[in-house]
């Protein structure tokens, strides 16, 4: 096989190979070799951080036989990368961290269980920010994936996001034709934005969090990461449902999510929220902006004003109680269980251990997170942070509630508040400024809404740049509707120029 | 301004069981300040009378019967210990 029908293969949508394939003019065994070489020419960009080649080819040989018999859901055979917080059985899954070092789960989480039982076909593990706390990939312990994409005429390095940047580029790469990602605060939807990909951050409780290495429990949320929203919808379908073992996933049908891409936009209310229009926002995401609400019009939208009063104590709120539950979360690593133990020098004891084997183990922002939610949760301060913040937590979904009670469908605003940046950059800032990436997604998984964040145009520097639209508890469907919609006006069909 | 001393920076970390070099204390205390500096803008909100949230969907938790579903392999629970003897984890001698 020629590099370049290689690369033609493996950069097929998923709704593209699942017609080739169940059309037979293309085999589960040729796409997963297609990226598979793929993936281990991708080295340069530390996506993949532990390849499984042989299980790959046994899941593809399998998924030929589906196929053959005539029992072949829509991913079968698709090779897919799955972010490292995802626990698969025998595979290290160590959250991108040193505590989890040598870690193979002896289990399967149910979102990766149900993707492989439906055929699908893991290529390896891909990198992320440790326990999915940051923006760019700079806290993982296998050093920072590196975005495809460059600024026209630079070789600067640039961040693929966070937590899920492994996902982001890999996907935007061609390595793969879909990841598993998951967004507490943005997660899914800043690096999406970041490699000009779609990524979708489901209602909380759509998919079970059963085997996900938990950050903060009541925020977290796994998604899918694809090349187009119609390959989204797709793999949220092969993700989504109960599941007795999550006490907070729904108890809901799953609806087909490719046929409601067929809805259409005509009629629908889309707001924009007025707080979103920060102070120093670059002019182009400002620009890009209006050209949705523009799209979205054109296509038969009624586009509205609205107020989410609360919005700029979303951010402060989100960083009381993302590290409270991640301080809880993560007391469980102790080294006594698995993962990494400090070695105790003479007269030491087991608080020596516990102590010793979490500063060798997490890394500086995992240790800045818990012991800020053991601040905010301590006797004295509970009150004024904790209790507080889950007070403001409420407004802040009572806004969204008020708005859709008004009537509006679905919201329009940017997906980041700047294009890629380059690794590095917020090296010498303080803790707050990395923070600040979040502003915009971080109301979502506040009021624990659905939103997906879609690829729709370039800044000047040549770097993606994406939208994102935040739909009604449990309306996907609607949402990829939408999503569709502005992908078509967008025409987003640039790629990443090959470098490495 | 909120203000972290070394002596509540020492504390946090013992609460979160996280060994900081005594030399790292004053660094950590400022980069804890900052943050709660910024969280300080949350009580400008006026809070009076909402209720914490305390579960994202409105819905009430599935109950099941109190049985054992699942179990029975120690082997597998164990295998991943850094330390393990006799079907058992092991840990450095505990005296209180």
């Amino acid at each position: 096989m020629s590099a370049e029908t290689r690369a033609e293969i493996a950069g097929l949508g998923i709704a593209a190979a699942r017609d080739a394939m169940r059309g037979g003019g293309l085999s589960p065994v040729e796409l997963t070799e297609a990226c598979l070489a793929e993936a281990e020419a991708a080295a340069p960009l530390n996506a993949w951080v532990h390849l499984t080649p042989e299980i790959a080819r046994d899941e593809a040989a399998r998924a030929a036989d589906r196929m053959a018999a005539g029992d072949a859901p829509a991913m079968c055979g698709i090779p897919i990368g799955i972010k490292d917080l995802f626990c698969t059985e025998g595979v290290p899954s160590q959250a991108a961290s040193r505590i989890l070092q040598g870690f193979r789960p002896p289990y399967e989480s149910t979102v990766t269980a149900q993707l492989r039982g439906q055929g699908a076909v893991m290529l390896g593990k891909l990198n992320m920010d440790e326990f999915a706390m940051g923006s760019s990939n700079e806290t993982s312990v296998y050093g920072p994936a590196i975005n495809p994409w460059r600024a026209t005429g630079e070789t600067r390095a640039l961040t693929p996001g966070g937590s899920s940047g492994g996902s982001a580029a890999a996907v935007a790469a061609g390595s793969c034709l879909g990841a598993t990602g998951t967004d507490t605060g943005g997660s899914i939807r800043q690096p999406a934005a970041f490699a000009g990909i779609v990524g979708l951050k489901p209602t909380y409780g759509r998919c079970s969090r059963w085997g996900i290495v938990a950050f903060a429990s009541s925020l977290d949320q796994a998604g899918p990461m694809t090349r187009d929203v119609r390959d989204a919808a797709i793999m949220l379908g092969a993700m989504a449902g109960h599941d007795p073992r999550d006490s907070t996933s729904a108890d809901l049908p799953v609806p087909d999510y490719e046929a409601a891409l067929q809805q259409g936009v005509r009629g629908k209310r889309i707001g924009i929220p007025a707080e979103y229009r920060m102070e120093g926002m670059p002019e182009e995401i400002g620009a890009l902006w209006a050209q949705g609400a523009e799209w979205l019009r054109a296509a038969g939208a009624e586009v509205v004003e609205v107020s989410l009063p609360h919005t700029r104590y979303a951010l402060p709120a989100y960083y009381v109680i993302a590290p409270a539950e991640a301080s809880s979360n993560l007391a469980r690593y102790d080294g006594v269980r698995y993962g990494h133990r400090a070695t105790l020098k003479a007269g030491e004891g087991i608080h020596e251990m516990y102590a010793r084997t979490r500063a060798e183990g997490f890394g500086a922002e995992v240790q800045r997170r818990v012991m800020l939610g053991a601040y905010v949760l301590s006797a004295g301060y509970y009150d004024a942070y904790y209790k507080r913040a889950q007070k403001v937590r409420r407004l802040i979904a009572r806004d969204f509630e008020t708005v859709f009670a008004a009537g509006v469908d679905a919201l329009l605003t940017p997906a980041t508040p700047s294009a890629a940046f380059g690794l590095g950059d917020m090296a010498e800032a303080d803790p707050v400024q990395m923070y600040l990436n979040d502003v915009f997604t971080v109301t979502v998984n506040l009021a624990g809404l659905p939103a997906i964040s879609v690829p729709a145009g370039l800044d000047g520097r040549g770097l993606p740049l994406g939208l994102q639209l935040i739909g009604q508890p449990w309306g996907e469907g609607p949402l990829l509707a939408l999503a569709r919609s502005v992908e078509e006006a967008a025409q987003f069909v640039s790629k990443p120029e090959k470098w490495w | 301004m909120s203000e972290i001393d070394i002596e509540t920076a020492r504390r946090v970390a013992h609460l979160a069981r996280i060994e900081v070099a005594e030399e790292a204390l004053p660094g950590l205390a400022r980069e804890l300040s900052a943050i709660l500096t910024f969280m300080e803008q949350l009580g400008e909100v006026d809070v009076e009378g909402v209720e914490p949230m305390t579960s994202v969907t409105p819905m009430r938790l599935k109950r099941r019967a109190d049985a054992v579903t699942d179990g029975f392999y120690p082997e597998r629970i164990l295998a991943n210990a850094p330390d393990a003897r006799e079907g058992f984890f092991a840990v450095p001698k505990v005296v209180e």
